[in-house]
């Protein structure tokens, strides 16, 4: 499902060398797998979620999901592939602040394949367990409501894959695992993907496969400044 | 959603900065809109005013631009008068001689025609005397003709119709040369009606109240001309009142002579007897003389040749006054207003634009949802579109509303009817539409900014 052959990715720095944060030889994920991506703050793991969905730019690289180079298309071309196979849960949960929690959801189907379908935006939050607050503001929620609603508009747009970014970072330890459980229970439904950036041991131990981005990244190992 | 809905999900969440803007451009769109009425109002109530069944005046020399205005508008003071027997210039010969018997005087050749009698064969010739008020409103002498034979209305065909009463006669055995018809204003405002007296006062001062009354036989209905705001008396009484006869002059200097007490005495004596009896053609004057002939051209050109009198097409003058002066004021209030609107679109400009950098997270939110540059550029344009045309439309409804409500005002003062569906064509057509174009355009700016968010960063 998701293939990653030969990623760099480095940054200017204000001596005027580059910093280089992705080195990725091989890394692959296949179909519906939920998998624990682990590591350092500052290693390079939001980093590389965003070259994984087309909003950055890799320096050098392949990068496949679902059989297509995400490398080689336009920037227009990764948008429209991000609106149709990939899922976003954030840290901070980024709900729209002007929009109800059923229209959040909505707006997670809008950009895709044009199908807007308030059934299943309806489906989805009762599924998370908020079917009696959809009308409700991101303000009018709880901390837990917040980040479930964000877990159903991940889901929206029905994607392949669903990049979730310390999704419990912000939430308090009693509603940790209900959202963790939460979103692998709705993947594994929806067959989705799932890669899962933690720092929770916790959370981690109960995934069969967990990766150390320092063990695929060999700029982490190296932290390399070329000039 | 669909990205009209986006936009005004986010334009609700700003409500009051939004509701400001939209105010703000509606006040534009509004004021606008209101300047092209009241001009169309004004622009058709003159050239309408200045149509009124007659194609000249005839006045002495002076200003074109003031005789027009007070004889059609009863306005500003009356130029000099000119002699009656001018006047009698324009009858033919039957009427000249029926009318030298009438009033008797020294006229020279009172057999021949009127010099210009036969341009006005098809047509007429009304004369005018001003310079008395009733109240507020100018008392306006002259002949039964004028409310006879004038016409008024959009197309210049509608009879002065009476709301109470009948026109004036030039003698009547009950009022005598006395009688008067009042416009529907003047009969409003004064509270009067078919019976009641009135009683004009010389000159606009009101300090000199004429002893003489006349008796109101008529009561004109609203026609939405000038004449709604003039008292009408009859010619024959008005030149019997204290000082209307025309001064006597020296014949070399052309100065009034001075009265002598023995000259007032009589005249005191003789009041009562003279309001019998009507005054010598010698001793009458008009302000103006009305003209409907079917060569206006010839007849203005020969006019204009003469040393004392000039001949004003109302409708040229007034065509002229509004392309000299009035236009050029309304294009400037025009102008004005159009930059109220590039104002409120700075406005919307400002308001989005403030507005960005709390909203860089939401658009970096939307692009990873799948949004495209494209497409936060489309939901910011779609935003100052919705503030532009929902502030373009409700300033046009109000405008037109506004317009509506003084409708029956405008219509009683103007005789110009507006409804709330009186669109000024070319302008509003091209100069609504330019200003929501404005408008939208105004979102440009925070749009751009919105296509560059960074979303790494902003993430």
């Amino acid at each position: 499902m998701l293939t990653i052959e030969g990623l760099r990715k480095s940054y200017p720095e204000p001596s005027g060398g580059r910093l280089q944060i992705l080195n990725i030889p091989h890394f692959h994920m296949p179909a519906a797998e939920q998998l624990v991506l682990r590591g350092e703050s500052g290693s390079g793991k939001t980093t590389l979620l965003q070259i994984i969905s087309g909003i950055s730019q890799a320096d050098e690289g392949r990068i496949s999901i679902d059989s297509i180079e995400l490398t080689k298309l336009s920037e227009a071309a990764r948008d429209r592939l991000r609106a149709a196979k990939i899922g976003f849960v954030f840290q901070t949960f980024n709900l729209l602040p002007a929009f109800t929690a059923l229209e959040n959801v909505r707006l997670g189907m809008t950009f895709g394949r044009g199908k807007y379908n308030v059934a299943r935006a309806r489906d989805l939050l009762g599924k998370v367990g908020l079917s009696d607050r959809m009308h409700y503001r991101p303000s009018q929620l709880s901390v837990g409501q917040q980040q479930r609603v964000a877990v159903a508009r991940g889901l929206a747009n029905q994607p392949r894959l669903l990049l979730a970014d310390e999704p419990t970072a912000n939430v308090d330890p009693a509603n940790q695992q209900r959202i963790i459980d939460l979103i692998r229970d709705v993947c594994r439904q929806e067959s989705v993907a799932l890669l899962l950036v933690t720092h929770s041991d916790l959370i981690a131990q109960q995934f069969e496969r967990v990766e150390r981005l320092d063990q695929i990244n060999l700029a982490s190992q190296t932290m390399t400044v070329t000039t | 959603m669909n990205l009209f809905e986006i936009a005004w999900r986010n334009l609700r969440y700003r409500s009051l900065a939004s509701f400001l803007t939209t105010m703000s451009m509606a006040l534009g769109v509004g004021l606008t809109v209101l300047v092209m009425s009241i001009s169309g109002v004004i622009n058709q109530s003159l050239q309408r005013n200045s149509n009124v069944g007659y194609n000249l005046i005839v006045g002495s020399k002076g200003s074109s631009t003031q005789l027009v205005f007070n004889s059609v508008y009863y306005l500003s003071k009356p130029i000099e008068n000119l002699k009656y027997s001018y006047y009698l210039e324009f009858l033919p010969g039957k009427l000249r001689q029926e009318t030298y018997a009438k009033l008797g005087g020294n006229l020279k050749d009172p057999d021949r025609s009127g010099l210009y009698a036969m341009f006005t064969r098809t047509g007429f010739a009304i004369p005018i005397c001003l310079g008395d008020y009733v109240g507020r409103f100018r008392a306006v002498a002259t002949t039964p003709d004028f409310l006879n034979l004038l016409r008024h209305g959009e197309r210049n065909d509608q009879e002065y119709a009476f709301a109470a009463g009948h026109n004036f006669v030039e003698e009547s055995p009950e009022n005598s040369f006395f009688e008067a018809v009042l416009g529907a204003e003047v009969a409003r405002e004064l509270n009067l009606t078919v019976g009641d007296s009135i009683q004009a006062s010389h000159g606009s001062s009101g300090n000199f109240v004429h002893e003489q009354s006349f008796t109101v036989v008529g009561v004109l209905r609203a026609t939405g001309t000038p004449n709604d705001r003039a008292a009408f008396v009859n010619m024959e009484g008005f030149y019997l009142l204290e000082d209307h006869a025309a001064p006597e002059r020296d014949e070399e200097s052309g100065l009034e002579k001075r009265k002598t007490s023995a000259s007032s005495k009589e005249s005191d004596e003789t009041i009562e007897t003279s309001k019998r009896k009507r005054l010598s053609i010698d001793k009458r004057e008009v302000t103006s003389i009305l003209l409907r002939s079917d060569f206006a051209m010839s007849i203005e050109k020969q006019i204009n040749k003469t040393p004392h009198a000039q001949a004003v097409s109302p409708i040229a003058e007034i065509g002229g006054l509004l392309s000299m002066y009035i236009t050029p004021v309304q294009w400037a209030l025009l102008v004005l207003t159009l930059l109220v609107c590039v104002v409120s679109a700075v406005s919307i400009l400002v308001s989005i634009y403030n507005s960005m950098n709390e909203r860089t997270r939401d658009i970096a939110v939307m692009r990873a949802l799948g949004a495209s540059r494209d497409k936060v550029l489309s939901i910011i344009l779609c935003e100052s579109c919705l503030i532009a045309i929902l502030g373009g439309a409700i300033g046009w409804i109000g405008a037109h509303a506004i317009a509506a409500l003084c409708s029956p005002f405008v219509e009683a003062r103007t005789g110009v009817k507006i409804s709330f569906w009186s669109i000024h064509y070319p302008n509003e057509l091209w100069v609504i539409p330019s200003l929501v174009i404005v408008g939208i355009l105004a979102g440009l700016i925070p749009a751009l900014v919105a296509y560059r968010t960074d979303v790494s960063k902003s993430l």
